[in-house]
């Protein structure tokens, strides 16, 4: 009966264990395996792809944590991807490739433009914020782009890749694989822990009611943008990471549509898990390697099935896995009369989730976004 | 006599062309009751949302136990001791009973910026969150949902959040709005038994109640205050019979 804007119910497979507990564990042994299993094959293009992946994973789990817990949905988050790889382009255009000093340097600059960003964006809700992140993305984008001492729209070569304390780590591709799985597990380690910390609960509760959290004494914009920072370097260790691994830098990683594919990302896996992130990730990036790879009209394919998952599958691909788990249990447990019931009761919760998700604007906004122009 | 808990000092609030609030001036004393009646639309919620500090007021000044807060934010407001409970319930939904307790709590102990260990496993917040659901009849719907309680029970946890802020001053935004006739009851007797712990201001339509509970009674009639005075003074007086009170009692 209460006149706030209610949130959608809890999915189901938030109480599951096996999809909470269980599947992260499954994905991070897979990546630490998947080394092992590339030896056989195609090493370098399998090792690339997936570090690739991992690295936009590190993104995508700081956006997640904005979007998916705290409806604060950013849309110029690839700016701080950028902001990082900037850093250690130009740094390293100047003689200076140690990481010691061009990873803080690339932390710092992307969290401090996410303060300084963020302080404005914040004064704004809903489509407003949506609109004013593009527009500090796009201020990023075009300010790399005149960057003419740097590549200007080319972008720029880096010519030898960090090193730590005058070892080369990254110059071995599996070392450096390892690496960033380190990364990525520290990153996810740390949004699991913060989501459920007293910070994460006051910013979990500044999505749910404002204004209650207004009278309980939470100047909740400090928290929001204290998230917000955090979210930045996420972004600026991602730049550090993918500078490194492309050994080049270029405006383009900080394009609206590297921001688009980021929130698609999070929206693919499901939001508000964090584990979701790296699925979506994952998933939206082999698929479109694995398109690209069987037709030249690749994306014909992946924009339909995009849009089909969002609209069909309640918490991204994490929540169709869970509704496909609990239609499986129910169907073992009850006798084949109840299929008809079980149906119908899919049947209504997928066209319920339609309907919420046609009510997103967000979502559709993200939708028709991605129509435009896939990838950048 | 000690000094007020909250003084209000000629207060005015307009909406366009529409005063709801009218050189309102009154105090309420520490350790009081004090009721504000008035039919729908004179300007009551209005009323509490400046005094909470959700609505800034055109002029007029409100001190808070001695100190004028009319600038100061809701928040910074709340960090003084001053809670309140809304008229639409106000909870947050998706968290436990127990966490939205908890939050009110961790609010008042300070130190949200805490990144790290499970905010839901300290005992620090639980134990008096747990105290403050007692008090309330909720202790056994700790970990059910808010957004899962019935109407009620609602009213009962918005109490009790505001209880675990131990307030110096307590805002009641028609607590009995929408509960019926045995919740009412229940609803009563919490509040006559938190009486005299902590200052309130009830905001109230029952009249019931008001008349029950309340120290001192102001009536509100078109953003004014028509006046102040024990609940025989207020039950006695002609104004108030003939512009409020006529109908509901006779």
């Amino acid at each position: 009966m209460t006149q706030l804007s209610a949130p959608a119910p809890l999915p189901p497979y938030r109480d599951s264990i096996l999809v909470h507990e269980i599947l992260p564990i499954a994905i991070f042994l897979a990546f630490a395996l998947l080394p092992v299993a590339a030896a056989f094959g195609a090493e370098t293009y399998l090792l690339g792809l997936f570090m690739r992946v991992m690295i936009f994973a590190i993104a995508a789990l700081g956006l997640d944590l904005l979007v998916g817990y705290g409806a604060l949905i950013s849309f110029g988050h690839a700016a701080f991807i950028g902001i990082g790889a900037y850093a250690v382009g130009i740094l390293a255009s100047h003689g200076i490739g140690e990481a010691s000093i061009s990873l803080p340097v690339a932390l710092a600059a992307a969290t401090l433009f996410a303060y300084l960003t963020g302080a404005i964006c914040l004064r704004t809700r809903g489509v407003y914020f949506i609109m004013i992140t593009l527009a500090f993305g796009q201020m990023a984008f075009f300010f790399a782009s005149s960057l003419a001492p740097y590549g200007g729209d080319d972008g720029l070569t880096i010519h030898a890749r960090n090193t730590i304390f005058g070892f080369s780590p990254f110059k071995y591709e599996r070392l450096f694989y390892y690496i960033v799985l380190g990364c990525l597990a520290g990153c996810y380690l740390l949004c699991r822990a913060l989501v459920v910390s007293r910070f994460g609960r006051v910013f979990r509760g500044a999505r749910e009611n404002a204004t209650r959290m207004a009278t309980l004494g939470f100047e909740i914009h400090r928290y929001q943008l204290a998230a917000y920072a955090i979210s930045g370097a996420l972004g600026g260790l991602a730049g550090f990471l993918l500078a490194n691994a492309t050994d080049f830098i270029s405006p383009a990683y900080m394009s609206w549509q590297r921001s688009g594919e980021l929130i698609i990302m999070i929206i693919f896996g499901g939001l508000g898990t964090l584990h979701g992130a790296i699925i979506g990730t994952l998933a939206f990036l082999l698929l479109g390697e694995w398109l690209s790879g069987l037709t030249e009209h690749w994306k014909m394919i992946l924009g339909p099935l995009l849009v089909l998952i969002v609209l069909l599958a309640r918490g991204g691909l994490l929540g169709l896995a869970a509704q496909v788990a609990a239609w499986w249990r129910r169907e073992t447990i009850h006798s084949i009369s109840d299929f008809t019931w079980t149906f119908g009761r899919l049947v209504r919760s997928l066209a319920s989730s339609i309907g919420e998700r046609l009510s997103f604007n967000g979502i559709k906004f993200a939708i028709q976004l991605f129509w435009s122009r896939i990838r950048g | 006599m000690a000094e007020p808990v909250l003084r209000l000092e000629a207060l005015n609030k307009s909406f366009g062309g529409l005063t709801v609030t009218s050189n309102v001036t009154f105090e309420v004393a520490a350790g009081e009751l004090h009721a504000v009646i008035g039919p729908n639309g004179a300007g009551k919620t209005t009323l509490i949302n400046q005094i909470s500090g959700l609505i800034v007021p055109d002029s007029g000044r409100i001190f808070f136990s001695g100190c004028d807060v009319t600038a100061l934010s809701a928040p910074r407001r709340a960090a003084l001791g001053l809670a309140r409970t809304f008229q639409i319930t106000s909870i947050l939904p998706a968290f436990s009973v127990i966490e939205n307790v908890a939050l009110a709590v961790q609010a008042r102990i300070g130190s949200s910026f805490r990144f790290f260990g499970r905010a839901s496993a300290e005992e620090a917040l639980n134990t008096p969150a747990m105290v403050a659901l007692a008090e309330v009849g909720l202790a056994d719907r700790a970990d059910v949902l808010a957004g899962h309680l019935s109407h009620g029970e609602k009213r009962a946890l918005e109490l009790a959040i505001a209880l675990a802020m131990k307030p110096k001053l307590l805002l009641l935004d028609e607590p009995m709005a929408g509960a019926g006739r045995e919740e009412s009851k229940r609803l009563i007797t919490a509040l006559s038994r938190l009486k005299g712990r902590f200052p309130m201001l009830l905001v109230e339509h029952d009249m019931t109640a008001v008349f029950a509970l309340a120290d001192r009674i102001s009536v509100l009639i078109y953003g004014q205050i028509l006046t102040s005075g024990t609940p025989d003074a207020v039950r006695a007086d002609p104004q108030v019979i003939a512009a409020y009170l006529g109908e509901e009692m006779e």
